[in-house]
């Protein structure tokens, strides 16, 4: 790789320049991050009185609590059954439209229509048609023969909210796929299709290998999405319910610190749910970017 | 130019001298009524605003309960708060055990020397907000009780006597089924508020303690004691029930589906807050709507003890000048004044907080007209409470409150016995107790 540097006459030139971003990254992310591990040494009254250092009892008691190795497990389930469903359905789609030689921008533009609505929206729209008492889902559902209530069957409160969730961010992945195709050469696919390959094979030995840069860079960002922006969708429809079984990581951080306040253990799991994802981002460019072909 | 900048000053002075000489204490005032509750509210800070001129009571509506307390705190902790913030029962427990954040309102208005005569509020209420010394820490504003709200039409269709709701909890269920089964309707019952209505409540009516220490009157070392055979019988029953289609479950906390299902007629009765008779009322127009008080075992206990009190109180926040504690005290002077509250009450359906208000009602013959408006202030005054109807207090109720619901919904679900689940959430909530004691002491 080719780099330019660029050299000031003046010594402080750059840093007056970086300045700016430097303070809203310090006042904005470091600084709030650095309360949230203080906090979560430490237990509080909310009122803030009476502070007590503690060392790591709300770590402990994080782990030894059923009801947070159970969120632990939910995310689990629900990140990857987001990932997984909405980047292939959008996939699917992206490939779709792209062989699609007529009017694809109409087709594009309507499938990027649900990334402008907004999280609490999503929700509401998924709990109203899911609603087990005035919702059409359930009644149609009823006339085939099954029975749909998501206030008491946890299972299919987890559906209902991957759907709604993977709904909301096929857009997103939609339009990467998209780009990613048209950068995929015609040239290899007519050189592969003069040699005899059918479109199945086309696709998995030279596109999707090609698309693999945009496939990755997907993968990182779907999984933050379904566990960090995924918070107003499930307060919307389920709450976390019924019986925790929709008790995200991100969702039960709210709950316990801000309906519950209880400070200490609130920030205990921020504090973890941020090494999670920095653990899930290093793991992912060390070993998946490594068979990326860019 | 020079004739504009004219004009601009002579109306700049002309709106300097027409300012009156003194600058009127504003007065903050944090709610979480919204809609039509929030309207009459508003109607009561203009009342007071209107009826002198040193002070403005301004009323923000900061979202639900639990969102306007944590607003509260959060506001606390930055030295912003507002002097007078609307705190859910379940909050109280939480609030009384701040108490560098709290101007107690006894004490404020002694400051003050506003009137404060106790003895003038519903027995129910004082008890309810009332410390260990018999001292009155917040201002009583809106307190409800649940009473079962049933639909008359639907019980005629089902060849039930409509002027006839079930007394008993047996009544109650053979009712439902004759319901069911005529078609009259596709469900019996509903309920909003399980944790309040179905446990709380059920345990006061049915003089069974729900914590040891009075109810966690006593002190901070209180622990849950609400899976005893009452209770766990009534889960049991709820859950056949449920199993049945007698009744229905209506989501956790309040419950926000089980009203649709009582207005669309699927459940022909509803139980929840006597509060939500404005919404009912507003709500049924296509069937006539009968009030009546809340069913109990007549097996368990020959006269039901009364129910107790949910709702909200208004709670003085620490840290303002003294002139603003001045305008709070007359402030709460004219909120508890009957024509106030009668009106708040008969507007709404929260409990008359006064005797003088309830007084002032019934000689405005508003219980004669309004048929059911008195049930909820019947049944939380009948018979001479006990230590275990005197209402409960607990802090981090919130999270004990969400524990109920959750085991509860292990019950509906079949992963869990009755007993299994008051035995978990007890153990849960217990947790929760010792957390919050820690925390405060």
């Amino acid at each position: 790789m080719q780099t330019k540097r660029t050299i000031f006459p003046n010594k402080l030139l750059p840093y007056a320049l970086l300045a700016p971003q430097l303070a809203v990254t310090l006042i904005f992310f470091i600084w709030p991050a650095a309360q949230a591990v203080k906090s979560s040494f430490e237990r509080e009254d909310p009122f803030g009185f009476r502070t007590t250092f503690i060392w790591f009892e709300n770590y402990t008691r994080l782990f030894s609590e059923p009801g947070y190795l159970n969120s632990l497990t939910k995310t689990a389930i629900f990140a990857v059954s987001v990932t997984l469903l909405s980047m292939s359905l959008s996939l699917l789609l992206a490939v779709a439209v792209n062989r699609v030689l007529k009017s694809n921008r109409a087709y594009t533009t309507l499938l990027v229509w649900p990334y402008a609505v907004a999280p609490v929206v999503v929700g509401i729209l998924w709990w109203f048609m899911f609603n087990p008492t005035i919702g059409i889902a359930p009644y149609m559902l009823r006339g085939l023969g099954i029975d749909w209530n998501h206030r008491v069957d946890g299972n299919q409160a987890m559906i209902l909210v991957v759907i709604a969730a993977s709904w909301k961010q096929i857009s997103y992945n939609f339009l990467f796929f998209v780009a990613g195709l048209q950068s995929v050469p015609q040239s290899l696919n007519e050189a592969a299709a003069i040699d005899g390959a059918g479109p199945f094979k086309r696709f998995w030995t030279i596109v999707f290998p090609l698309l693999s840069p945009t496939t990755f860079f997907l993968l990182i960002v779907n999984i933050n999405y379904a566990m960090f922006d995924t918070f107003g969708l499930i307060d919307a429809t389920t709450n976390g319910g019924p019986n925790q079984a929709t008790n995200i990581l991100v969702y039960k951080v709210y709950a316990d610190g801000f309906l519950g306040l209880n400070i200490g253990s609130s920030a205990a799991q921020s504090v973890v749910l941020m090494l999670i994802v920095i653990a899930l981002t290093a793991i992912q460019f060390r070993y998946i970017e490594r068979r990326v072909q860019y | 130019m020079f004739k504009n900048a004219l004009f601009l000053s002579a109306g700049l002075a002309a709106m300097i001298t027409a300012t009156p000489g003194f600058a009127q204490t504003e007065i903050a005032w944090w709610h979480a009524m919204d809609a039509e509750l929030g309207q009459r509210l508003e109607a009561i800070a203009q009342g007071f605003n209107d009826s002198q001129d040193e002070f403005v009571v301004v009323p923000s509506y900061k979202g639900t309960y639990p969102e306007t307390l944590t607003a509260a705190i959060a506001a606390f902790r930055a030295n912003e708060q507002p002097a007078i913030v609307q705190v859910f029962e379940v909050g109280t427990g939480t609030m009384m055990a701040a108490e560098g954040a709290v101007n107690p309102v006894y004490q404020l208005m002694a400051d003050n020397g506003e009137p404060w005569d106790p003895s003038g509020f519903l027995a129910p209420v004082t008890g309810y907000y009332s410390d260990t010394d018999g001292n009155i820490l917040s201002m009583p504003f809106n307190s409800s009780t649940p009473i079962m709200y049933y639909n008359k039409d639907v019980f005629a269709a089902a060849g039930l006597d409509p002027e006839m709701p079930p007394k008993t909890w047996a009544e109650l269920e053979t009712m439902s089924r004759q319901i069911m089964e005529s078609g009259a309707a596709p469900c019996g019952f509903t309920s909003g508020w399980i944790s309040w209505v179905q446990l709380e409540n059920l345990s006061a009516i049915h003089d069974q303690p729900y914590g040891t220490l009075e109810n966690g009157f006593g002190g901070l070392g209180t622990e849950f004691t609400f899976n005893g055979p009452v209770q766990v019988k009534h889960w049991e029953n709820l859950k056949n029930w449920a199993d049945e289609g007698l009744f229905e479950y209506g989501g956790p906390v309040g419950g926000g589906d089980a009203p649709p299902k009582f207005y669309s007629q699927e459940c022909a009765i509803y139980m929840n807050s006597s509060a939500s008779r404005a919404g009912v009322i507003n709500n049924s127009g296509d069937f006539e709507v009968g009030f009546a008080p809340l069913p109990y075992y007549d097996d368990e206990i020959e006269d039901p003890k009364n129910s107790i009190i949910g709702g909200a109180t208004l709670w003085a926040l620490n840290g303002k000048d003294p002139a603003v504690y001045e305008g709070v005290a007359q402030f709460f002077t004219y909120l508890s004044s009957p024509e106030v509250q009668a009106e708040w009450h008969q507007a709404t359906g929260y409990l008359p907080i006064t005797n003088a208000a309830y007084e002032l009602g019934q000689e405005q013959g508003y219980y004669e007209a309004n048929p059911g408006s008195d049930i909820a202030i019947n049944q939380i005054t009948r018979g001479t409470p006990s230590a275990n109807s005197k209402g409960i207090r607990f802090g981090n109720l919130t999270q004990a409150r969400t524990v109920v619901d959750e085991e509860f919904e292990a019950l509906l679900s079949g992963s869990k016995t009755a007993q299994e689940a008051l035995d978990a959430a007890v153990e849960r909530g217990n947790q929760i107790l010792r957390d919050f004691e820690a925390a405060n002491s």
